[in-house]
C-alpha cells in the first residue's frame, strides 16, 4: 500500500503517539476547553455581527463624506457645532433617562404588587403584564401610532365623547416627546417588573421576620431590607435598559420619524436620516457612535458598584 | 523533442503567433459582446421597485420573462418595497458590499448618492433619446454626473404630485370649477391662468372654514417636501443656488414665507405630523377638499370610498411669480459597476423602456407611472380611466398646462440638495411659521441648517 495515503506501521514511535494522544485527550477534557468550544459558535457570531460592524462603524466615522479621505475626529467636531445635533443629544438623554427612571419606578411597584398576590392568580397577572414586552415592538408601536393618528386617533375620539377638543398628539414637540416616552415605558416596564419580582423572591424571609421582631415598619423593611438586597439587580437592570433605550429606533421612527421639527429625534433615527436617507454614511456612523462613550461611562460606574457590593457580601 | 513539437505546430498551421494574438484580443473583447446563444449571456439579477399596484409587478415580470426567453438569459427579478425605505437600505448595503444585483431601481436622489459605483449608461440614453426625444430637466439634474448619464430615468414608480381635489366641495365651498379649469381634453383654458398660489390660498381658506381643509402636510416626508418645493420654486425662492451659495436671506424667500404664513393657518392642526399616508387618509375619509398626491389616493378611494373617488379630479399646480411648477419624483434604473453582466443589463433596460412595454405597464397601473420622455405623455390610459372619466387626464404635464416638472431643492448642487430634501428643510420652515415663529427666526434657523449641509 504505497499509495501515499497510509502510514506504514512503525513509522511513528508508539510511545510518542500515545503521549501526544494523551495530551490531546487531557486538553479536550479540560473544563475550560469544553467551555470554550461550547461558546465558540456564540463568540464567532458576536465577532461577525457585533465586533466587526462596531470597528467598521468606527472606521467609517473617520472618513469624509465621499469616503475617500481620513478625517480623524472631524465628523464628531462638526456634529457638536450643529444646533440640530445638540437638540438630538438633549432629546436622546431626555428620552432614555426619563423612560428608564419611569420603567424602574413602575416596574418596582408592579413587582411588589405581584409579589403579594397569592398562588395561581399571580401567574395569570404576571403573564398578562408581560404581554407588552412579548409583542414585537414595531407591531405594538404601529398600534400606538394608530391611536395617536391625526385623522383617526382613538384617544381623540374618546376626548370628543366627553366634549373635549382634539389633541395633536404627534404634532406638537413636547406632546410628541411625551408620546414616544410613554410607548417606551409601556413596552419596557414588564422587563423591570419580572427582574424585580425574581429579586424579591430571592430575599430570605428570615430577614423580614428578624426586622419585624426588631419593630421595623413596612417602609423601614423596604429601605433597610428589600432595597439593599435588590441593589445589584436594580443596577444591572437599569444599565441594561439604559443601553437598549439609548439605542431605540423603532418607536421614534414609527411614531414621529423624528418630527415635528426634529423635536423627537434620538441618535438612532437621526443617524438613519443623515447616513442612509441623505447619503452621508460617515456622518451617520459618527452620530450613532456618540452613544458609545455615554454608555461606556455609565456601564463602568454601574458595574464597578456591582463588583464592590458583591465583594462586600462575600467578605 | 521540444524543437520537433514547435515545428510541428508551425507546420500544421494550428497556432501561429498572429492567430494567438487574434484569439487573445477576441477573448478580451468577449465580455463586451452580448452573445445570443443558448445561455451564453449568462445570468442577470434585477431589483425593481415593488409597485403599490400589485398587477404592476406582474406585468413587469411578464415583460422581463419575455425578454429573457428571447435572449436566452437567466434573469432573477426581485421587487423591493419602498415601505420603511427598504429599497434605500438595500442600495446602501449593496454599495458597501460591492455585490448584489446587476441592475437596481434607484429612487430620486440615490443615483447621485451612488454615482461613483454606477456604470455610465450614455449609450442607452443616446439611443432612447434619439428615438423618443429628450427627458425633462429634473431627470437631467438627478442622473447626469459630470456630463454622463449614470442611470436611465424610468417610468416604473415615477410620479407627479399635483393637486387632487373634490370637484363638488371645491365648487360649493370655494367657487372653483376644476373640471372646466382643467377639462379632460386638449386645449388651454383662461380659467387655468387664474389658478395661482393666491387662488389656492383663497380656496384653502374657504374649505377650511367649511371643515374640509386642504390636507397639505408640513412633516418631513416626501409629500410635504414636494408640495413645499413647488411653492418655493413658484416664488423663485432658492435656499441654495446652483453654485452652492446659501441664498436663504433673500427677498424671494421672504416673499414665499409671507405667503406661507397665511397658508399654514388654514391647514389642519396636525399638518406638522403628517406622513405620506396622512393626506391620502384625509381625502379618502371625506375630511379634505384637496391633497397633493399622485392618483394612488384616488385609486384607493375607488376601492374603499367609491363616492369620494367619483368626486375627485387631478389637475396642474398653481402658478406663482416665477411660473407653474409641478412636483416630480422620478425613479431610475442603473447598472452597478461591479455587475458581472453589464451588457445584458443595459439591453434589458433599453428593451423595457420602449414605448410599447412602457405603455403596457402604465395602463396596468391606471396611469400612476409617468414615462420619462415627453413624447410618451399621450397614452390613452389617462383619458380612459375613471370614474369620473378623465379624472387623471391632467395628471401628466400637458403642453398647454404651461408647467414644468420640479423637485424641491433644485438647482442646489445635488450633494446639498439631497440633504435639504431628506431633512425636509422647506416644510419645516413652514411648520415653524405654524408654531408661531417669525419669518426672521425661520430664516435664521434655515441658514444655520444649510451651513451644516454645505460641509
Amino acid at each position: 500500500m504505497a499509495d501515499g495515503t497510509s502510514i506504514p506501521i512503525g513509522a511513528i514511535a508508539p510511545g510518542k503517539t500515545a503521549g501526544r494522544r494523551g495530551t490531546m485527550r487531557k486538553f479536550a477534557q479540560r473544563r475550560s476547553t469544553i467551555g470554550f468550544l461550547l461558546c465558540l459558535p456564540l463568540i464567532l457570531l458576536i465577532a461577525g455581527f457585533v465586533i466587526y460592524p462596531a470597528f467598521y462603524a468606527i472606521y467609517l466615522s473617520m472618513l469624509n463624506k465621499k469616503m475617500t479621505a481620513f478625517v480623524g475626529l472631524g465628523n464628531f467636531a462638526f456634529l457638536l457645532q450643529r444646533h440640530t445635533f445638540q437638540l438630538v443629544i438633549f432629546q436622546s438623554c431626555l428620552f432614555a433617562i426619563t423612560a428608564v427612571v419611569l420603567k424602574a419606578f413602575i416596574g418596582f411597584i408592579l413587582a411588589h404588587l405581584m409579589h403579594n398576590i397569592p398562588g395561581k392568580n399571580q401567574r395569570i397577572w404576571r403573564g398578562l403584564l408581560l404581554v407588552p414586552w412579548v409583542i414585537p415592538l414595531a407591531l405594538s408601536t404601529l398600534t400606538w401610532w394608530w391611536m395617536f393618528d391625526p385623522s383617526y386617533s382613538a384617544f381623540n375620539w374618546v376626548l370628543n365623547q366627553f366634549g373635549l377638543a382634539n389633541v395633536p398628539w404627534l404634532g406638537v414637540g413636547w406632546i410628541a416627546r411625551f408620546c414616544t416616552i410613554t410607548v417606551n415605558v409601556w413596552f419596557g416596564t414588564p422587563f423591570f417588573m419580572i427582574m424585580y419580582l425574581a429579586a424579591l423572591k430571592s430575599v430570605p424571609e428570615q430577614l423580614y421576620e428578624a426586622a419585624s421582631i426588631d419593630g421595623a415598619g413596612t417602609m423601614q423593611k423596604l429601605f433597610f431590607v428589600t432595597l439593599p438586597m435588590m441593589r445589584n439587580i436594580i443596577a444591572i437592570t437599569v444599565l441594561f435598559s439604559l443601553i437598549v433605550t439609548f439605542a431605540d429606533f423603532d418607536i421614534v421612527r414609527i411614531l414621529t420619524a423624528g418630527g415635528p421639527q426634529d423635536m423627537t429625534h434620538v441618535f438612532a433615527t437621526y443617524a438613519f436620516q443623515v447616513g442612509i436617507q441623505s447619503g452621508d454614511i460617515p456622518l451617520g456612523a459618527s452620530v450613532s457612535l456618540f452613544m458609545f462613550p455615554i454608555l461606556a461611562f455609565a456601564a463602568f460606574f454601574v458595574l464597578r458598584g456591582v463588583t464592590q457590593r458583591t465583594k462586600e457580601i462575600a467578605t | 523533442m521540444t524543437t520537433a513539437k514547435t515545428t510541428n505546430r508551425k507546420t500544421t498551421g494550428k497556432m501561429t503567433r498572429r492567430s494567438a494574438l487574434k484569439l487573445a484580443a477576441a477573448s478580451a473583447a468577449l465580455p463586451l459582446v452580448h452573445i445570443r446563444s443558448g445561455r451564453a449571456a449568462g445570468k442577470l439579477s434585477m431589483a425593481f421597485w415593488d409597485h403599490w399596484v400589485p398587477s404592476g409587478n406582474a406585468v413587469m415580470q411578464k415583460q422581463v420573462d419575455a425578454w429573457a426567453a428571447k435572449n436566452q438569459v437567466e434573469v432573477q427579478v426581485d421587487f423591493i418595497t419602498s415601505v420603511g425605505q427598504k429599497n434605500i437600505l438595500t442600495i446602501a448595503a449593496e454599495a458597501q458590499a460591492k455585490t448584489g444585483h446587476d441592475m437596481q431601481a434607484f429612487p430620486t436622489w440615490e443615483v447621485q448618492n451612488n454615482a461613483e459605483l454606477l456604470e455610465p449608461i450614455d449609450d442607452v440614453m443616446k439611443r432612447l433619446t434619439d428615438k423618443y426625444g429628450p427627458v425633462n430637466a429634473v431627470c437631467d439634474y438627478l442622473a447626469k454626473v459630470k456630463g454622463h448619464w449614470m442611470a436611465v430615468p424610468t417610468s416604473s414608480g415615477t410620479q407627479y404630485k399635483g393637486p387632487c381635489g373634490r370637484i363638488s366641495v371645491l365648487k360649493e365651498k370655494a367657487g372653483l370649477d376644476v373640471v372646466s379649469m382643467y377639462p379632460a381634453k386638449p386645449g388651454h383654458t383662461a380659467a387655468s391662468d387664474a389658478w395661482t398660489w393666491d387662488a389656492h390660498y383663497t380656496a384653502a381658506e374657504a374649505c377650511a372654514k367649511a371643515g374640509m381643509p386642504f390636507a397639505i402636510g408640513l412633516g418631513q416626508t416626501t409629500d410635504s417636501v414636494d408640495t413645499a418645493g413647488a411653492l418655493f420654486r413658484a416664488y423663485g425662492a432658492e435656499l441654495v443656488d446652483k453654485d452652492g451659495n446659501i441664498t436663504v436671506k433673500s427677498d424671494k424667500v421672504r416673499a414665499v414665507l409671507e405667503h406661507g404664513q397665511k397658508l399654514v393657518k388654514v391647514l389642519p392642526a396636525d399638518a406638522v405630523s403628517y406622513d405620506d399616508a396622512s393626506n391620502n387618509r384625509a381625502l379618502i375619509s371625506g375630511q379634505s377638499a384637496l391633497v397633493w398626491n399622485p392618483p394612488s389616493a384616488w385609486a384607493v378611494a375607488k376601492r374603499d370610498a367609491p363616492k369620494v373617488a367619483e368626486d375627485c379630479w387631478t389637475f396642474s399646480a398653481p402658478s406663482g411669480p416665477e411660473g407653474r411648477f409641478l412636483p416630480y419624483l422620478p425613479y431610475f434604473w442603473g447598472v452597478w459597476s461591479f455587475s458581472k453582466n453589464k451588457t445584458a443589463a443595459k439591453e434589458l433596460i433599453e428593451a423595457l423602456l420602449q414605448r410599447e412595454p412602457v405603455e403596457a405597464r402604465c395602463t396596468e397601473v391606471l396611469g400612476y407611472d409617468v414615462p420619462p420622455f415627453d413624447s410618451m405623455l399621450d397614452f390613452k390610459v389617462w383619458e380612459d380611466v375613471g370614474p369620473p372619466k378623465g379624472t387623471v387626464y391632467n395628471y401628466p404635464i400637458r403642453p398647454f398646462h404651461n408647467a414644468k416638472a420640479h423637485i424641491a431643492a433644485l438647482p442646489a448642487p445635488p450633494d446639498i440638495a439631497v440633504q435639504i430634501y431628506n431633512r425636509g428643510t422647506m416644510p419645516t420652515m413652514l411648520a415653524k411659521l405654524k408654531s408661531g415663529q417669525s419669518i426672521d427666526q425661520v430664516i435664521a434657523w434655515a441658514n444655520d441648517e444649510l451651513e451644516g449641509f454645505a460641509r
